[in-house]
């Protein structure tokens, strides 16, 4: 192989990049971004950056010497595996031999009355997040659609700003993957910290004329609005690849090596990948987590050299977390697809937890608040999928957990 | 090879005990503690704990 196409200079893209270099690879490596920044880490964007706390050039991925071609504020938009080459936006052409495709996702819009708007905003890229911030005064009423993790996080880091914040969902309690009894510590620590939360409503339109001044919910109320966030998680960027012939479902469909079902020269990362994962029973997942995407970009760069026998897996079973005032919301595996999450360990005071996940039996989930020493330990139980009364055995022996649950026996 | 943590970054993901447990470790009160001094046989997993922190909080020197 002597050319290494890579399409997205996000996270993922530039992890392949490092992996490929630090594998040996020495041939022709250019990466395409749409975006005319450098890799940039998007975690801070709903937290540091939006509180001033941090800047933009403090957000661009450090790395060492990387000999990159980078091909950066230009769009691909499609490609022609017969002739193997990736077209960008301005006509040109670049011919690879192997190419992986990492161009992530985007907000989702809403399609309903009003999305477009002025004070209508979405966060997701670096330019996203400096024009919130630059919208965000103290006083500003800020209505976010959508308790998720991006939504949430705005809202805290909006209420640090003295902002006045709404945030509506149409599910019944905030960070839906987290289930109810955590959805509601999560929902207690916003209403402790000023924020109005209206969940079980949906949104009937964003309302005015020069630009938005309410939300107008299902319920009949309009809520008054200077600056309206839509929080409604993402969409994965694969329209430049709808002609390729490879199978998107609708996102781009790997076996376990991140190889496209469809071609072993095309390889996929980060949060456009569906691969079958072992603890999701072998069924194919789509994970929209900074880790995955880091976890993915350099065994993609690694993969991409090999020949496709040779390629290994992606088994690790992915992490997210998500800061919240004073909390830290860790989580590990496959919350969403547990049968429920218990609370196993609790310090007296409740604020700090783990609570486990299983399925058929079988950890699948763990989710902590303010516990990371034990998720490290939690994370290295769960890659052998082990059995949840196993668990509670060990957790039982471990002098280094926080305890049984208030009103729970040991 | 110097291991520096910048701990007004490190946030305890843990990502770096995963990598290398013998060299990172999180307390009992979940902050980091690390060894700073490593052999240089073992650069390509300290590169490896480099490039999984989501804070970008560890750097090499040497």
């Amino acid at each position: 192989m002597e050319r290494l196409v890579i399409v997205g200079a996000s996270l993922a893209g530039l992890r392949a990049a490092q992996a490929a270099r630090a594998a040996g690879y020495a041939g022709q490596l250019v990466v395409v971004g749409d975006e005319s920044h450098r890799p940039y880490t998007r975690p801070p964007l709903s937290k540091d950056l939006l509180k001033g706390e941090q800047s933009a050039e403090q957000c661009v991925l450090a790395h060492g010497p990387l000999e990159v071609q980078w091909r950066l504020g230009v769009a691909a938009t499609g490609l022609d595996r017969d002739r193997r080459r990736v077209i960008l936006a301005d006509g040109a052409e670049i011919p690879y031999d192997r190419l992986i495709v990492a161009t992530g996702a985007r907000a989702r819009r809403w399609p309903g009355a009003g999305a477009a708007l002025p004070g209508v905003h979405t966060l997701r890229g670096l330019d996203d997040a400096q024009t919130l911030r630059a919208a965000l005064r103290p006083g500003t009423r800020l209505v976010i659609v959508g308790a998720g993790f991006i939504g949430c996080e705005v809202a805290a880091s909006a209420r640090a700003l003295g902002v006045e914040v709404v945030v509506v969902d149409i599910a019944a309690h905030p960070m839906l993957p987290l289930g109810p009894e955590l959805g509601a510590r999560c929902a207690r620590l916003h209403a402790e910290h000023g924020v109005q939360l209206r969940c079980g409503v949906g949104i009937e339109a964003l309302l005015g004329s020069e630009r938005v001044h309410a939300v107008a919910l299902t319920d009949g109320t309009e809520l008054p609005a200077d600056l309206v966030l839509l929080a409604l998680g993402a969409v994965p960027n694969v329209e430049w690849l709808t002609s390729s012939g490879l199978e998107l479902s609708p996102a781009v469909m790997c076996d376990a090596t991140l190889t496209t079902t469809r071609d072993p020269d095309v390889l996929a990362a980060g949060d456009l990948a569906v691969w079958p994962h072992p603890l999701a029973g072998g069924e194919p997942v789509r994970v929209e987590h900074w880790t995955v995407a880091a976890e993915h970009g350099q065994l993609a760069g690694r993969n991409a050299l090999r020949e496709p026998a040779e390629r290994t897996a992606h088994i690790a079973p992915p992490y997210f977390w998500s800061d919240q005032y004073e909390t830290k919301v860790q989580a590990v595996g496959f919350p969403g697809r547990a049968e429920g999450l218990e609370i196993l360990e609790s310090s007296p005071d409740g604020d700090r937890l783990v609570a486990v996940g299983a399925r058929d039996g079988r950890l699948v989930a763990v989710v902590a608040f303010n516990a990371a020493k034990r998720v490290a330990w939690y994370r290295r139980q769960l890659a052998g999928a082990p059995a949840l009364d196993d668990v509670r055995a060990l957790v039982l022996a471990d002098d280094s957990a926080l305890g049984a649950p208030v009103g729970v026996g040991r | 090879m110097k291991v520096h943590v910048d701990m007004n970054l490190c946030q305890s993901h843990g990502e770096c005990v995963l990598v290398a447990p013998d060299v990172f470790e999180l307390g009992d009160d979940d902050v980091l503690v690390w060894k700073e001094d490593v052999p240089e046989e073992r650069r390509a997993e300290m590169e490896e704990a480099v490039n999984v922190c989501p804070m970008m909080a560890i750097s090499l020197e040497g």
